[in-house]
């Protein structure tokens, strides 16, 4: 190796070939331009990194300090009193859960649409499109649309149109994870149940859904990642309460919407409440995902 | 004989078929019916938003869009200063994102050890995760200073005393603003656009990249002579997804954004975009009145806008038809 590398030095010393200069120049070049490039992604990933790393670092840092267990236990109350976040933490399990709860089977039927019933129709290729639009539409409208439906003809804001809201930001993640994860099965899997004599929704629900099942939880907890964290859909849905409420035709106070309003507000407690919350709702979101990932990866 | 013996079983057969039929006819149904409901949903969502504008649409025509009045107490209402708001923060943080992202699809694609590809993959991931409104109270505490006591003075100071650009960085050193806001809108959207490039990177026929290696290309002339050129439409599709989500994204913005409803020359000015001030005002708009048909109306607006880019993204990231 160190011969043939050497080989074209000694000859450009020995001088006849110019040629020869010119492309190790040339050669030098373009090594030296590949390095600087090599340089400047490591850079940029480093750059990523160290986002990351600063914002979890400020999140620990100072959501730690406020963190106790009257977080967990009581109230929001008012600035200068002690208070925790307890109704926020319960109003946005609920309307998690109730968001995925609708949002999901949803979602669910119309990725097996797509996959198993629609290859190649118009009416499939539209669905396709319409929730690929949805998956990406800014969330803040959809709690305008909401709003408009739920909110402004029954006079109040409620949980239900917070979980509403939800919902329809939960369809369309469940709808991507679903169908790519039915195109992954083999052809000849279908073909064997077929060959069984089974019907085609058999076939579908004893064979496909188990063959993915690990992939369908995946998409399902990556919506329950993505709506657990949302903020904007739920401010013109279920708003927020500082009182301790569970009634679903009733506003609905959620740990983002009280990070938001804490974190704006000039009260330092308030503040130090709101780094606890968004502490929570980040390592939840993250551990969520963690899981979904890990449940992937053990196929 | 054997006729009696054969003939219970035709007809329970026959019922099985019945059965498996009519379970396959309420399944296919219940599957397309979900399929059309999600349709529904998008023309509900225009139609809702639409009807709510129309009030305003009505008051102040065609006009709204560049009107650059903001007066909840005049009732004067126009959407030019958020609309400039929207793109002005949206295109800088492109600006600043795309070549980041670049960076890190080139790094997990083509120089990352493969044992160092997954966790970077997965942090890169886990930061498109961390919810938007932590993005916003980290650039409210953390980065609105940082700008307000370091940054913008020493870049008003240097590059806002030349001439021709010093106007576009002049101004007094707020923190917020629309740069500040597009800032944390890059650090947002650069692991979407990261991520999407590295899964487009991954689509190259691998027998390409090795004849380039092949013949001595180094890594960065794959790159750019190979994966870029095939992959080139799909990279702008993966840009107009970033463009999309910062058209948008609403919790991130509203902190830091400064809240003015005035165009600003400056990029270290305050301003605001369609959903922040949306977020901000809508708490204080009574249900009915024209202020909060307003805000509806530029929500239709950005629905419009995202609706392009997303269509448009859509378009040049389709798979590839098969050769």
């Amino acid at each position: 190796m160190s011969t043939t590398m050497n080989a074209p030095a000694r000859h450009a010393r020995s001088g006849p070939s110019k040629d020869m200069a010119v492309s190790l120049a040339l050669g030098r070049r373009r090594k030296r331009r590949d390095r600087i490039m090599l340089w400047l992604a490591l850079a940029a990933t480093a750059i990523g990194l160290a986002f990351l790393v600063s914002i979890l670092a400020t999140l620990l840092w100072r959501g730690t300090q406020a963190l106790s267990l009257e977080v967990f236990t009581d109230v929001t109350r008012p600035p200068g009193s002690e208070g925790g976040l307890a109704n926020a933490i319960v109003g946005t399990l609920i309307q998690t859960a109730l968001g995925t709860l609708i949002g999901a089977p949803i979602g669910l039927l119309v990725g097996t649409y797509l996959a198993e019933y629609a290859q190649g129709s118009r009416l499939g290729n539209a669905v396709r499109f319409v929730s690929d639009i949805l998956l990406s539409a800014p969330s803040i409208l959809i709690g305008l649309f909401v709003y408009q439906l739920l909110v402004l003809p029954f006079r109040g804001f409620s949980g239900i149109a917070g979980a509403v809201a939800l919902a329809v930001i939960v369809i369309p993640i469940v709808v991507r994870t679903t169908e790519d994860m039915l195109q992954l099965i083999p052809n000849t899997l279908r073909e064997a149940t077929f060959a069984l004599g089974a019907p085609k929704w058999k076939m579908i629900l004893l064979v496909c859904y188990p063959a993915v099942r690990p992939g369908l939880i995946t998409g399902v907890l990556l919506a329950v990642a993505r709506i657990a964290g949302e903020t904007a859909p739920l401010l013109f849905t279920s708003l927020g309460n500082l009182n301790w409420s569970t009634d679903l035709t009733k506003a609905m106070s959620s740990l983002p919407v009280t990070i938001y309003a804490y974190a704006g507000s000039p009260y330092s407690d308030w503040i130090a409440l709101a780094w606890t919350g968004a502490l929570l709702i980040t390592v939840g979101v993250l551990f969520i995902n963690i899981i979904a990932r890990f449940a992937l990866r053990q196929r | 004989m054997s006729s009696a013996a054969l003939s219970p079983a035709p007809s329970a057969q026959a019922r099985r078929d019945a059965r498996s039929a009519l379970g396959d006819r309420i399944f296919a149904g219940l599957c397309k019916g979900a399929g059309i409901f999600v349709l529904i949903l998008l023309g509900a969502i225009i139609v809702e938003l639409f009807i709510g504008a129309l009030p305003a649409f009505r008051a102040f025509g065609v006009p709204f869009v560049w009107g650059a009045n903001w007066d909840p107490v005049a009732e004067e209402f126009g959407a030019l200063v958020p609309i400039y708001g929207t793109i002005i923060t949206s295109i800088l943080a492109l600006m600043m994102a795309v070549p980041i992202a670049f960076g890190i699809a080139f790094f997990l694609t083509e120089i990352a050890p493969m044992s160092l590809r997954r966790p970077i993959g997965t942090a890169v991931e886990l930061l498109a995760a961390v919810p938007s409104i932590i993005y916003g109270m980290w650039g409210f505490f953390v980065i609105v200073p940082l700008m307000a006591q370091h940054v913008q003075p020493l870049v008003i100071d240097t590059v806002g005393e030349l001439p021709v650009i010093g106007w576009l960085f002049s101004g007094p050193p707020f923190g917020t603003g629309l740069f500040t806001a597009a800032l944390i809108l890059a650090v947002m959207v650069i692991p979407f656009i990261a991520a999407t490039m590295r899964d487009v990177f991954l689509t190259v026929p691998p027998v390409f990249k090795e004849s380039a290696y092949g013949v001595g290309a180094t890594r960065w002339e794959v790159m750019w002579n190979i994966v870029i050129p095939y992959t080139r439409k799909s990279v702008v599709g993966g840009i107009m997804l970033g463009l999309g989500r910062a058209l948008g994204e609403t919790m991130a913005v509203t902190f830091v954004i400064g809240n003015a409803n005035r165009i600003a020359t400056s990029i270290f000015g305050p301003g605001n975009t369609i959903a922040s001030l949306v977020a901000l005002e809508f708490g204080e708009s009574e249900m009915g009145s024209l202020k909060l048909s307003a805000l509806l109306a530029l929500g239709f607006i950005l629905f419009v806008l995202s609706f392009i880019v997303l269509a448009i993204s859509r378009f040049l990231l389709r798979p590839k038809q098969s050769h």
